[in-house]
């Protein structure tokens, strides 16, 4: 039932954006027809989600073909788990669009997005219930291929171009690290569904080759370190509502593929835990540095895509610790952190990226240094971004603090009771603890350089408030961030659910954590009410600036000088670029200063290597002039090549060697 | 019953006390009379009945700031036991909530800063950001210490086991070091000497009293109690460890915490009086300190 469910609602959207084409551009109800159909579809699916997290794992052959068996499809907690993130995000997504991209002011490109938004979602939806090769990949590819194109929504701009091209090249070397996993797969197992292969039924070399692969293929697509050089620039070119459900959503079809396939091998060598874990605390650390370093608010919160993902990955990498000290604790608890923070990331990221998107809608710009004041023009966007950025930052009472708890407690728990292999554990506990002090640092940055202060640039457009079409989905996820931080007891039943272990409450004493959020929450409230209403109306005044009568708004302290101490502090990962006119004089000219930092792989690593190798063989170049005498010769060398290994060499050579 | 209405009452009356008594050794140290020791209750109770100036640039985020600072670390103090007496709420992992409670009360004072658009006022949020970014870690190696050593995750047990016992067998120097790495952490948690200079005039060099530059009457009131209650806890958290339990009588027991606390505070008005506030670059590297003190007890406790 459950399964069925879902499969209709990926029907429904995929022929979302077929309707709407066949309706044609010039219909006034298009895309409120297109996005209906998403939403009715999504919530079927989430329905069938939901059903699915609480029942048997089924499977289901979807149709015959012939070549390499059927193309097999099946839903169990972990599958329906994560479709309800698609779901979520692919439905309040589509919402948000109709007012961040109307068909009626983005006539080219409105309808072009619909329909790669519905093969996107539906894409998800494909590879996470896919249980064959066959099933899988096309989902896998749908997604892949449709994130492209939404990338290149606005391919007008040069550098969105850039960017869509580093996402295809990324996506295609992840799909064939993907095919040789899977080739790999039915050459040791005989088979392309996926079955869990049994203890000591495969050599240690060939189990390592194909966790390695997998490693590398979902990575690229999670965007762990040091294979996330694709990610910052594609989510920040594409329209907000598609960098939200790249971000929030896309990732982590990665983190699904490590760990189903996590599943499918026998008990790993601890190892893959290990690098699992350090990949993890590294991706953290460095995701929020750079973060921390950018100007432009799109690319930073893809950073903290980044650093949510190696979050995520120290969860997993406990759990797959847990598998190979047989430790049922660890993977319970190593598991439940891992996928609450795919949810909560799913939720405050999407939040967070359509707020910047009202941001940008509003003002037309990006970069934070020339924003601020704009939460008095938008105080509802600005208060739900608040709620999105604490929760990011992992501050109790929201929804960040709960799975970050859960990894605190699976990385030290071993280390009280005692355990000899705790050691690796605990040392990451303080480097998380840095994450989360950095992420904090980090969206208090952008909050107070967009929201707060004064405006600092005179650029912008006038300011307004969004419609309400589009501040509808950031209040449903916020109030979702907020109900999982107050309320965490009952998604850990879903947690015990999907993992099939019932131990999480006995360890983690939620109950007492909500009661106690609770009193925290009313007596803010209580105090906020009481305090407002027992004072007297206060008098207005400036800003205090020592004195000065007449502060302008470019004195305030810009986003760039909040990181700069920072940027000082890891100087020795970012380099900063800094440039800026010297003072030249007592009473100087006109000065300017400006610093970016480049990005750690893309441009530092991959840019230089590829550069260097076009070099290195562009005299290769001389043999290909485009003459069709020069390939006849070619040809002709080849041909007496081929014939040359018909000489009997070995005849002339032998009787030298037997004298 | 007694035991929990003597510990709030404590809890709640007597953190001003110890500024007063901070003061008071200082000016003492300076040959000075020096302010009464009740002055900062009095400078409580004015500021509370004051009438508020605020920034016309601000938002309600400016008003929430205090608030959910002030609350947060009153429930913070909840957590952390006095001495022999157990802390009001107690529960595995409650550790990690006080850490990240302080993390909350420091988000929203930073952002409340940020409201006002001052230059001034940016500089201390983003100096105490920063600065946050090395005392986090370094308090939490120091909790693994403490879990290591009691083998419990609750403040209560972890703090309040006889750590002399347990820690015979590998000598006093790893705990001496994790003792070292907190005060540290609490001199720069609390904006104190050498890291923060609390008296200083100059808006440049300041942490903490600049990001509070545009508050005023009740909201500074609770700005100030606030500070006062998270010196408070952090000193019990260390007279918590540096205390033998030598009896196990409630009442001599709160007399010991009361003469061990009361000698932090002197302790940091001693600090106070005999060194210079550090150059901010060279902060990173005291707090960088501590924060290998920390973690190299914590690999000696393992190894």
């Amino acid at each position: 039932m459950a399964l069925q469910l879902i499969i209709v609602a990926i029907i429904g959207i995929t022929l979302s954006g077929v309707v709407g084409i066949l309706l044609g551009k010039g219909f006034k109800w298009e895309q409120a027809i297109t996005t209906t159909i998403v939403i009715i579809s999504s919530v079927l699916g989430l329905i069938g989600a939901s059903i699915g997290i609480f029942s048997e794992a089924t499977t289901l052959k979807l149709f015959y073909w012939p070549t390499i068996g059927g193309a097999l499809i099946g839903l169990d907690g972990l599958s329906a788990f994560f479709l309800i993130p698609v779901f979520l995000i692919g439905g309040l997504g589509a919402l948000y669009g109709m007012g961040y991209w109307k068909s009626s002011e983005h006539r080219d490109s409105s309808q072009k997005l619909q329909l790669f938004w519905g093969f996107l979602v539906a894409g998800m939806g494909l590879l996470l219930i896919g249980r064959h090769v066959f099933s899988f990949f096309m989902g896998w590819e749908l997604m892949a291929i449709s994130a492209f194109v939404l990338v290149m929504t606005e391919d007008k701009e040069e550098e969105c171009r850039k960017s869509g091209l580093v996402y295809l090249l990324a996506t295609h070397i992840s799909t064939l690290t993907l095919f040789v996993f899977f080739a790999l797969w039915h050459y040791a197992t005989g088979s392309y569904v996926f079955q869990p292969i049994a203890e000591g039924a495969l050599q240690p070399g060939m189990l390592n080759a194909l966790f390695f692969l997998a490693l590398i293929g979902f990575g690229l697509k999670a965007g762990m370190m040091p294979l996330h050089f694709w990610l910052p620039g594609a989510h920040a070119s594409a329209p907000s509502h598609v960098s939200a459900i790249l971000s929030g959503v896309m990732l982590k079809m990665g983190i699904y593929g490590l760990i189903r396939v996590g599943l499918l091998l026998p008990t790993p060598p601890s190892l893959w835990g290990g690098i699992i874990l350090t990949i993890g605390a590294i991706s953290g650390l460095l995701g929020v540095v750079f973060a921390i370093a950018q100007h432009d608010i799109k690319k930073l919160l893809a950073y903290h895509s980044v650093e949510n993902i190696g979050i995520i990955l120290i969860g997993l990498g406990i759990a797959y610790l847990g598998r190979t000290y047989n430790q049922p604790e660890w993977i319970a608890l190593g598991m439940a952190g891992c996928l609450l923070h795919v949810w909560n990331h799913s939720l405050f990221k999407s939040l967070l990226f359509f707020g910047a998107g009202s941001v940008l809608h509003s003002t037309g710009k990006r970069n934070l240094d020339i924003m601020g004041g704009i939460g008095k023009k938008m105080p509802t966007t600005a208060l739900l971004f608040l709620i999105g950025a604490v929760a990011i930052s992992g501050i109790p009472p929201l929804n960040g603090f709960i799975s970050e708890l859960f990894i605190y407690i699976g990385l030290i728990r071993p280390i009280a009771l005692g355990d000899p292999n705790a050691i690796g554990l605990a040392m990451v506990a303080p480097v998380l603890s840095m994450i989360g002090a950095l992420a904090a640092a980090c969206f208090v940055k952008v909050y107070s350089a967009v929201f707060l202060g004064s405006q600092r640039s005179e650029d912008l457009k006038p300011v307004h408030e969004s419609p309400k079409i589009m501040l509808i989905p950031m209040g449903i996820l916020a109030v979702l961030c907020v109900a999982i931080g107050v309320l965490p007891q009952y998604v850990t039943l879903v947690l015990e659910s999907v993992i099939h272990q019932d131990i999480l409450l006995s360890i983690v004493p939620l109950k007492t954590y909500s009661a106690f959020s609770f009193g925290f929450l009313i007596s803010i409230v209580g105090l906020y009410i009481w305090m407002k209403f027992r004072s007297k109306k206060p008098k207005e005044v400036l800003t205090w600036d020592c004195g000065y009568a007449k502060p302008t708004s470019r004195m305030q302290y810009t986003a760039a000088s909040f990181g700069n101490g920072f940027a000082i502090m890891f100087d020795w990962v970012l380099h900063s670029k800094v440039h800026r006119t010297k003072l030249n004089a007592v009473m100087p000219d006109r000065v300017n200063f400006e610093s970016h930092v480049n990005e750690l792989v893309l441009d530092r690593l991959l840019k230089p290597v590829f550069r260097w190798t076009q070099n290195a063989s562009s005299w290769f170049g001389r043999f290909q002039q485009g003459a069709s005498q020069n390939y006849i010769l070619y040809i002709l060398i080849a041909v007496l090549i081929l014939m040359a290994t018909l000489v009997p060499y070995k005849e002339w050579f032998v009787p030298f060697i037997k004298n | 019953m007694i035991d929990l209405i003597i510990h709030m009452s404590i809890y709640i009356l007597m953190p001003p006390l110890l500024f007063g008594i901070i003061n008071k050794t200082k000016a003492y140290l300076a040959g000075r009379k020096g302010a009464p020791l009740l002055q900062p209750y009095y400078d409580l109770i004015r500021l509370f009945k004051k009438k508020m100036v605020i920034s016309g640039t601000t938002t309600w985020v400016f008003y929430a700031g205090p608030i959910v600072t002030f609350i947060s670390v009153m429930v913070a103090g909840l957590l952390m036991p006095l001495g022999q007496s157990q802390a009001v709420i107690s529960f595995t992992g409650d550790f990690i909530l006080f850490a990240y409670l302080f993390g909350l009360a420091r988000f929203f004072t930073t952002i409340a800063a940020m409201d006002t658009g001052s230059a001034f006022e940016g500089m201390g949020a983003a100096r105490e950001m920063t600065f946050s970014a090395i005392t986090e870690p370094g308090l939490f190696f120091a909790f693994l210490v403490f879990v290591k050593l009691s083998g419990s995750m609750s403040l209560t047990v972890m703090l309040q086991r006889n750590l002399y016992g347990i820690i015979n067998q590998n000598g006093f120097a790893p705990i001496v070091m994790v003792i070292i790495g907190l005060a540290i952490i609490l001199l720069a948690e609390n904006s104190r000497m050498p890291v923060d200079d609390p008296n200083t005039h100059l808006e440049l060099t300041m942490i903490h009293e600049v990001m509070v530059l545009d508050h005023s009457g009740p909201l500074l009131g609770l700005i100030q109690y606030a500070a006062n209650v998270k010196f408070f806890i952090l000193s019990s958290f260390l007279c918590t460890i540096i205390l033998p339990t030598f009896t196990s009588d409630g009442g001599l027991s709160w007399v010991g915490f009361l003469i061990g606390i009361i000698l932090i505070a002197v302790g940091v008005g001693i600090v106070e009086s005999i060194m210079a506030r550090l150059r901010m670059s060279r902060v990173t590297v005291l707090l960088f300190s501590a924060f290998l003190l920390c973690g190299s007890a914590l690999i000696i406790f393992v190894r």
